[in-house]
Order: structure tokens, then sequence, then C-alpha cells
């Protein structure tokens, strides 16, 4: 299909903006004040433009700073250092026309899906006969022609997510923002959602000049867009910028196309490569690529288990890309259960390609008794935190630390949700390695048998 | 099934200076308690014309109408204060801490206590006239009535999710827009569910409110609890019954008429993605509903009033960029004016306080001694009537749950019967108490039972109903005996419910302390040793010292019971016995 009257693309390979950008972030980075004057840094010093014409595709594992980006392009948050521009205007002080999708939706559930779509304009003192025949227009642009009296709730998650779509469009936003749109919606709706985006985008029906999509979904970056940026983290960072240039529709199944995505996948699994450090930091900050704990990934025992059979039944190597497949996982789910094992010693990632190493072999092969000794040495070794925990309770006499002294430590390295999550993760991986038990009510380690020993100790002391 | 708890309200944010705030906050009552009866002192000899209280039946619905008027005055006041009280704490980050604090503190007090001080400060705003003791009532009820609603109101605004804020924002919504489509109906559910305790406090307030002695001086007001007070002094059964029938009949109106329609229209405002089964019906709402004039003209008038105030919002400065979300927490600092502005506000409140302590060098060893004793006999009366309904509640409230056919027709009853205001049957209690000879001690936790059980007993229903039938399916299976069912399934189950309906009690009897420990009937004065009735006797005798020291004991118990014990047993109820779908 030609029939797109769209000239050819220029194939540039570096993306230099030749087009005025919309928005132009100037060295944004941002930082998270910590409780102990310490400073997280999320997103390290970032340029990034969007430029008229372009669907320009954020890619990256959870935890990179994907949404954060995009908060600070759009003038929700502000940047600690840098500066955002809207066509050359620093953000804070421009009249900007831009709308976010989000993953939520967000709609108001007490508003009718007519009344959500029209609240931005009344927002913008739009008369209300003009309110209602824009907003009735924008509906039936997107299909829900009909369902202009329901409320949110009692629609599907894919007409929710129309209706989000109608009141970004509704205001005629110059670039539209979409926050993982399609990861709350079943595989069949968002594949049925994104073909009728393209339909839009191609037929020029919604008045955006770009998009900007953020997604931790490869093949849906690869299918919709025209610019892919790959973040890492550790903090947020620009791994590599590129064009895709494959034509409009993209056929999932055909050689450019799972060449790209297995090129992004080796990107994503590539361990990092040290890059030069910036020299002068005035700041106290903690990169944390230097810290000494590890960021546990939110994975559980039962999954890396799971993984290091299905490897061992494939003859011990197979490509992460197919693997995903296999399991039709997508990177979000099965890259934690990769990097897990992979601290854990159990597998090696080469080029895209997972490895399992003898001691992951041994762990696969073992029945689960085994197992829970396997992983438990495995841990001791390699994972800090828990080292630590089970230290702390075999130095302490009644055998039991409050959780609380174990996040005041990883407080210095994380954010205050990140904490939580690893000390779950942590949790859970020591439970299953019977290193130790966790008491949730009194938020206390102890030591499995610490019962026994307490009573024990306590007739010592007597 | 109806597994909605009326009552849940989420625990307070944790603090960074929890002491110091207290200590700060005590402070600033004593100041302000001094404040009251220093005016009050200067303004004593003024005269107040007494108005005397008719028992006569004709005069009931006007009586009645003044009590609802006086009601409705003091909830609307509190509505309105409570939603500006939450909006500043919430965007003002630098007040939070305080204004968070100030309301946990008052929130536990018994307002009962202050009754005396308040109308005397207002009295002598308004010398000479009715219009003080009105006024210092109002003020009263507006006190009983704010604090819950206030911290429903907060706690709501904080837990609005973050894209929801964020669309509002990347839509550049007008801060009146924000209010409207956001804010409000986001609280909505917990306001309404509030409103309902809130009122029932005030009634039970303005029952004991509307007529008091204080030294050789009648303070009263015609109303429905000065009609009820003065027919049982002069020993009118006729006039009682028929007073506290209209009290009956308005808790059951107030029901009918305005909370479950309300609570039924709420329902739009609940905050679920996907739409429940359940639902509160109210036939009163249908036919406003159905009334094709009485349900589209509100809102015609409301949008011809608001399209104006959305135009001119539009062209505002304001709406046309989008604001940062995290804009609040990277403000400046305070300017010069606001430090002076703290300095002044805190010596006024030093001087304050240590004139009030001043005041108490006044009060002698054995006085002391005294309210020691009758604070430890009011606490454990408090907790004897709350033991007291556990004890009866939670049989018969799980029996009840247990069963939903009964559950059906007697939770709503329970739910009245807490609206009705304790208040209201004291002085039939005293009369009976009078007529067998019995004294206060007793009559007083009967009292405090008359008012807090329901609050248990409704509290267990709901909380018997919640436990998944599959439970008890199991726990049948395994033969679990009795004890077996009570202590691994029953008792956990109901435990959040029941200390939710706890700790409301434990605030109503406390209040109710103030009020039943000491009374006149005809000539002679009953009383029994407790801290509320040394609150009684000094108010009686103008004993301001004695007055200050018992309301600080009785807050300072209050307080600390709330902090050391309820609170961990909510969290406990929170993280540990949470029955999660």
């Amino acid at each position: 299909m030609q029939e797109t009257g769209i000239p050819t693309q220029t194939p540039a390979p570096a993306p230099v903006p030749v087009v005025d950008a919309i928005i132009r972030a100037e060295k944004i980075e941002k930082y998270y004040a910590q409780p102990s004057e310490n400073r997280i840094q999320v997103i390290s010093a970032t340029d990034l433009s969007i430029v008229p014409g372009e669907i320009l595709a954020l890619l990256g594992p959870s935890g990179s700073g994907k949404s954060t980006m995009l908060r600070m392009l759009t003038g929700l948050s502000t940047p600690t250092a840098g500066q955002v521009y809207w066509h050359e205007k620093p953000i804070a002080d421009a009249e900007i026309n831009v709308s976010i999708v989000f993953q939520s939706f967000a709609l108001f559930p007490w508003l009718t899906v007519l009344e959500n779509v029209e609240a931005p304009l009344q927002a913008r003192g739009v008369a209300p006969d003009v309110r209602r025949d824009r907003s009735m227009k924008m509906l039936d642009t997107v299909g829900l022609d009909g369902f202009e009296a329901a409320y949110p709730k009692e629609l599907s998650g894919g007409m929710k997510q129309r209706v989000g779509f109608a009141r970004a469009l509704v205001v005629e936003p110059e670039v539209l923002f979409m926050d993982e749109p399609f990861s709350a919606l079943d595989v069949l709706t968002a594949e049925n959602l994104r073909s009728e985006l393209l339909e839009l985008w191609a037929n020029k029906t919604m008045p955006t000049k770009a998009v900007f999509l953020v997604t931790h979904n490869i093949e849906e970056a690869v299918l919709l867009a025209d610019r892919i940026i790959v973040f890492g983290r550790n903090p947020g960072h620009i791994r590599t910028d590129f064009r895709v240039q494959l034509a409009q529709p993209r056929d999932r199944k055909s050689e450019p196309f799972t060449q790209l995505v297995d090129y992004i996948y080796k990107v994503l699994t590539k361990p990092d490569v040290a890059p030069a450090e910036a020299p002068d930091q005035q700041i106290r900050v903690r990169d944390q690529r230097q810290m000494h704990y590890q960021m546990l990934p939110h994975s559980r025992p039962g999954g890396i288990a799971g993984l290091l059979e299905l490897l061992l039944d494939k003859g011990g190597r197979d490509d992460i890309y197919r693997l995903a497949d296999d399991l039709s996982f997508e990177i979000d789910d099965l890259l934690p259960i990769v990097d897990a094992a992979q601290l854990l010693g159990f597998l090696k990632v080469e080029e895209g390609d997972a490895a399992i190493t003898p001691s992951g072999t041994e762990f696969a092969n073992s029945e689960i008794l085994r197992q829970k000794e396997l992983f438990r040495a495995a841990a001791v070794a390699n994972v800090l935190l828990l080292r630590q925990i089970r230290r702390a309770l075999e130095a302490k006499s009644d055998h039991s630390v409050p959780e609380e002294f174990f996040l005041d430590m990883l407080n210095e390295q994380f954010s205050e949700e990140e904490c939580q999550r690893q000390m779950e993760t942590a949790v859970t991986w020591g439970r299953y390695a019977e290193l130790f038990d966790y008491d949730a009510g009194r938020r206390r380690f102890v030591l499995p048998d610490a019962p026994e020993e307490e009573i024990a100790a306590s007739e010592d002391s007597e | 099934m109806k597994t909605q708890h009326p009552l849940a309200r989420t625990p307070v944010t944790a603090r960074a200076w929890p002491f110091l705030i207290d200590a700060a906050v005590a402070a600033c009552a004593l100041a302000l308690f001094f404040a009251l009866v220093s005016t009050g002192a200067y303004w004593l000899g003024k005269p107040v014309p007494v108005v005397p209280i008719s028992h006569s039946i004709g005069a009931l619905p006007v009586y009645a109408f003044y009590s609802i008027v006086r009601i409705g005055i003091a909830y609307l006041l509190s509505l309105i204060f409570a939603i500006a009280y939450g909006y500043t704490a919430v965007y003002n980050p630098r007040l939070e801490a305080w204004m968070i604090a100030v309301l946990d503190i008052l929130q536990s007090i018994p307002v009962l206590s202050f009754l005396p001080p308040v109308v005397l400060a207002m009295v002598a705003l308004v010398p000479g006239h009715q219009m003080g003791i009105e006024m210092g009532v109002i003020l009263l009820i507006f006190t009983g009535q704010v604090w819950n609603l206030a911290f429903s109101f907060y706690s709501s605004l904080k837990t609005i999710p973050r894209e929801m804020q964020e669309a509002s924002l990347i839509y550049r919504y007008s801060a009146w827009q924000r209010f409207w489509q956001l804010q409000m109906p986001f609280a909505a559910i917990g306001l309404v569910w509030n409103s309902i305790v809130s009122v029932a406090g005030g009634w039970f307030a303005l029952m004991a409110c509307e007529m008091f002695t204080m030294g050789t001086r009648n303070f009263q007001l015609p109303g429905l609890g000065s009609y009820l007070e003065t027919a049982a002094v002069s020993g009118d059964m006729r006039a009682l019954v028929a007073g506290f029938a209209v009290v009956i009949l308005i808790v059951v109106a107030t029901d009918q008429l305005a909370w479950r329609p309300l609570i039924a229209w709420s329902d739009k405002f609940k905050f679920e993605q996907v739409e429940s089964a359940d639902r509160v019906a109210s036939p009163i709402l249908e036919l406003l509903r159905r009334s094709s004039l009485l349900s589209s003209l509100p809102g015609r008038i409301w949008h011809s009033f608001e399209e104006p105030i959305y135009r001119r919002m539009a062209q505002t400065r304001d709406c046309r960029i989008v604001h940062p979300l995290d804009e609040g927490r990277a403000r400046g600092k305070a300017s010069a004016g606001l430090w002076a502005l703290a300095v002044a506000a805190i010596i006024v409140v030093g001087w304050g306080a240590a004139q009030a302590i001043l005041m108490l060098r006044t009060v002698t060893w054995p006085d002391l001694r005294l309210l020691l004793e009758g604070a430890g006999a009011t606490f454990l009366r408090v907790n004897t009537a709350l033991l007291i309904s556990a004890a009866w509640t939670i049989p018969v409230g799980v029996a009840i749950g247990f069963s939903p056919k009964l559950a059906r027709f007697v939770q709503p009853l329970a739910q009245v019967m807490a609206s009705v205001p304790a208040t209201a049957f004291f002085p039939i209690l005293l009369i009976g108490l009078v007529k067998i000879g019995g004294g206060l001690g007793i009559g007083s936790i009967a009292l405090m039972l008359l008012g807090t059980q329901w609050y248990i007993l409704f509290n267990v229903i709901a909380g018997a109903m919640s436990i998944p039938s599959d439970l008890r399916e199991v726990s049948s299976l395994c033969h679990f005996t009795r004890w077996q069912r009570w202590t691994k399934l029953i008792l956990p189950g109901i435990f959040p419910y029941l200390i939710t309906g706890m700790v409301t009690a434990s605030g109503g009897a406390w209040n109710a302390s103030v009020f039943a420990e000491y009374s006149h009937v005809k000539d002679h004065t009953l009383q029994t040793i407790g801290l509320g009735a040394q609150i009684d006797a000094a108010t009686d005798s103008g004993r301001f010292p004695i007055l200050l020291l018992a309301t600080i004991m009785i807050s300072v118990m209050v307080v600390t019971m709330n902090r050391l014990i309820w609170r961990r047993l909510y969290r406990l109820a929170e993280t540990r016995y949470k029955l999660e779908g």
C-alpha cells in the first residue's frame, strides 16, 4: 500500500532535528530527595526533542524512569536540573497544548462518557453547544457512538481506553502523550486499538502533530514508532536512539521486523558498558551503578526455577526473544526473572541469548529440598542484603531484627517505593531459602528456628 | 452482601515530630481555654433573661423545630469549615503536620466539658441576650461535629490517585473545576458517612446543652433537650413520652429522608472500575429521580450559574499553563512576615498557657486527690460500659450477621438506634433511678451503654457478614469445636470491624461521662464519684481551676488511650486481620 502520500522519509540514523522541535529537553535530570540528605538520581542529564510528523517511542524496562521523562516533557514534573522548552519557550510559562492517555485510563467514574470528554473543553471555556458537538464527533471517531450516556464503570477496558483517547484528542493537542496506554488491556483489544490508532494517524484524522509513546513492549514500539529511544536504568539514560525504516503497515512476521525486535532485545539485555563518568559532582549524588546493594529484580524463586527448567529442555541455551515468545511473556515479565537467575549465577546472558551455568543445571535438575539448599547458597553468596539480614540475625542474642533497620540502609540508595519492593523481594527469597522468617505483624525478621533457641537462651540466663 | 465499612477511616499519616507538635497543640488549647474563661468570668455578672420552658405537648413542634435549626446550622458550618480545613492542610505542606495534629487531638476530646466556658464566652460577646447562649451551644455542637468530617475530607484528598490528578492538571482544570469534578466527588462518600456520625453526635450534645445550671443561674434554650429535661424534673410522664417520640421520629425521618437518599446517590461516586452488585436502595431518591422537573431543574440552574465561571476561569493565566504536580514541595523559604507572625503567635499562646497553668495553683491537694479518684472511677466506668456492650453485642451481632435474613432487618435498625441521642433517654432513666432508689454509679454506666452499644452492634454485624461463606464451610468441614470456631474464624474475622466500633463507642462513652455522673432531679442532686461529676460540680459552683484541671485530665486520658491502645489495635486490624478478596 503506497497510497500514503508521505514522501520517502530521510533514512537519517542520527536523529538530528531538521525541523523545529515542538518540545525540546535540554540536559534534564531528576533527583529524588531522601530523608537522609542523600539524593537519588533517577534520570541523568538527557537531551530529547519531539519534532512534528513522527511517532516517537520511549522504550525501557520498568524502573528506568520512562514515566518520569514523560511527566517532565509535559510539564507535570519539574526537572531538578536542565530545562524543557515548548516551541523554544520555557515550558513552565508556555501555554502548551498536549494530552496524555494514561495507563489506568484516569477517567472520572462519576462523569458520563460524554461529560468525561467534555471536561477538558470546559476547562478551556468552550461554549456548551460547541463543546457537545465536538465531543460527540470525537466519540464517533473513536467508535463510541451511542455510549455517550454510559458511565465508565459500565464499559470494558478497551472501551474505557477509547474514552481516554477521545478525551485526549478532543482538545486537538499538538503532541499526544501516551503512558503505556495498552498495557492494562488484553492482547486482542490492545492489538485492535493499536491498529485503529495508526489508521487515525495515517489518515490525519487526528489533528496531532506528534505522538510520544512510553512502553515496555518491544513489539509495540516497533509496530508503531517512526523513531525509538531505548532507555536504560540506574539512573535513566538514553541507550540508543534510531529511526524505524519499515513501511506501514508493518508485518510482525517479516524478517526485518523480527531482526529489529531481536536487536532491541540485545540492547536491553547487554550488560551496561561503563560510560565515562561525569567529572565534577558538585552535589553528593550516589550513582546507582556504584552502590553496594544490588537492585534485586522483582521475581519469585518459582519463576526462576521454571525458567531454568525450560531452558534445560531447550538444550541449555536459547534466544531470550524466543523464550519470551514461547511463554507469551512481555519483557517486563521475563527480564526480571532472567536478571534474577543471572544475579544468582544460574545463567549467563550473552548476545541476547540466555545460557544456563553448571550451578543452574544442578538447580534445575534437583528436587525441591535440594533446590532450596542451592538457592540458599547462591543467595548468600551473591545477594548482599540477604547476607546482611542473615548475619544480623545470627549475631543478635534474640535472633530477631526489625525490618526498619534494613529499610534505613536501603533508603540510602533507593526511593521510598523501591525500598519497599526490594524488601518484599528479599522477604520472598529469604523465606523460600529458609534463610530467615519474617513476622509481618511485628515487621521483624526472625531466624526460622528462633522460638526454640529463645527458650534455650532464656533458660541459660536464669 | 453488604460489606461496606461505614466508619472506617485511614489511620493518621506518620509525623516527623509527634511529641513536639502534640505539646504545642496542647499549649494552644490551654491558652484558648484561658481566653474563654477569662472573658466568661468578666461578664458573669451580667443578667441574661431566662426563657421559661413549657412542657405542654403543644409547644413540642416549635421546640423540635428550634433544635433542628440549631443542628442544621451547626452541621452546615462544620461542613464548610471541614472542607476549608482539609483543603488548606493538603495544599500547605508547611501547615499540614500541625493541622493534622490539631485534628487528631480535638476529635478525641469530649467536647461537653467545654460547654460552660464556651457559653460564658459567647454570652460575653453578646451580653444581655439569649443569642449568646444560642451561639455558644451552636459553637459547641459545631466543635463536636467538625473534626471527623475534616479528617475524612483530608484523607480523601490525600488518596486521590496520582493519574487522576495528572489528568486534571494536563487538561488545565481550574481550581473550581478540580474541586467540583475531582475532589468533591472523590470525597463525597466519606463525607456522607461521617456526616451521619457527626449529626448523631450533634444531637447527643444538643440534648445535654440546651439546659444547664451554673452557679445560681440557669442557662436554657427552648428546644427538645430542655423540654425533656423540664418534663423530667417536673415529673410529667406524658410530656416525657411525647418528647421522646418526637426525638425518635426526627432520627428516623433524618435517616429515611436525608441519609438513605444521600447514601444511594453517593453510590455514583464510588471509585470502582467495575460496577458492584450491592447498592443501598432509597425509595425517596427513586421518587425524586422519577420527577423530571426535580431531577433536571437543579442541574440546569447549576449549569447556568457555572458556565460564566468556567469561561472566566479559562481566560486567566493560571489556567493556560500546566502546573507541575510536585510544585508544593519545592517551594521556597517562609517570608520574614510569616516568621514574625509565628513568633507573635508563640508568645501569645505561651502567655495564655502560662496563665492557665497559674490558675491551677489554687487547686489544693485534697482537690487533686479527689480528681484523681474521680479519673480512676470514670476510667473504670467507661471501660466497664465498653466490656458490657462488647459482651452482649459480639454473640448477638455474629448470630445476626450469619443469618442474612435477620441482618437485613436488624442492621438498619441498629444504625438508627445508634443515631438516637442517649442523652434524651437520661431524664427517664433518672426518674426510674430515683423511684427505685438506685445510685448514679450504675445509672451512668447504663447511660453510657445506651449511647455506645449500637455502634459496636452494627459493626459486629457488618463484620460477621463480611466473613466469606467458604471459610465458614471449611470450619464446619474440619469439625471445628465451638471454641476453635470462635478463636480461629469468627473473632479474627470481625476484629477490624469490632475495633472500629469500639473506638467510636469509647469516644461516645467518655463524652457521656461528663453528662452522666451528675444530675439535678427536682430538688436534690444525684451524683457519684467521677471526673464527669467533678466537671459538672465545678461548673455548678463556678470553680474554674477545677474545671480546667478535670478537662485536662479527661483529655489526656482519652488521647493516651487512643495513642496507646486503640491506634495500635487499629493498625493490627489493618495489617493482619484484613480479609482481602
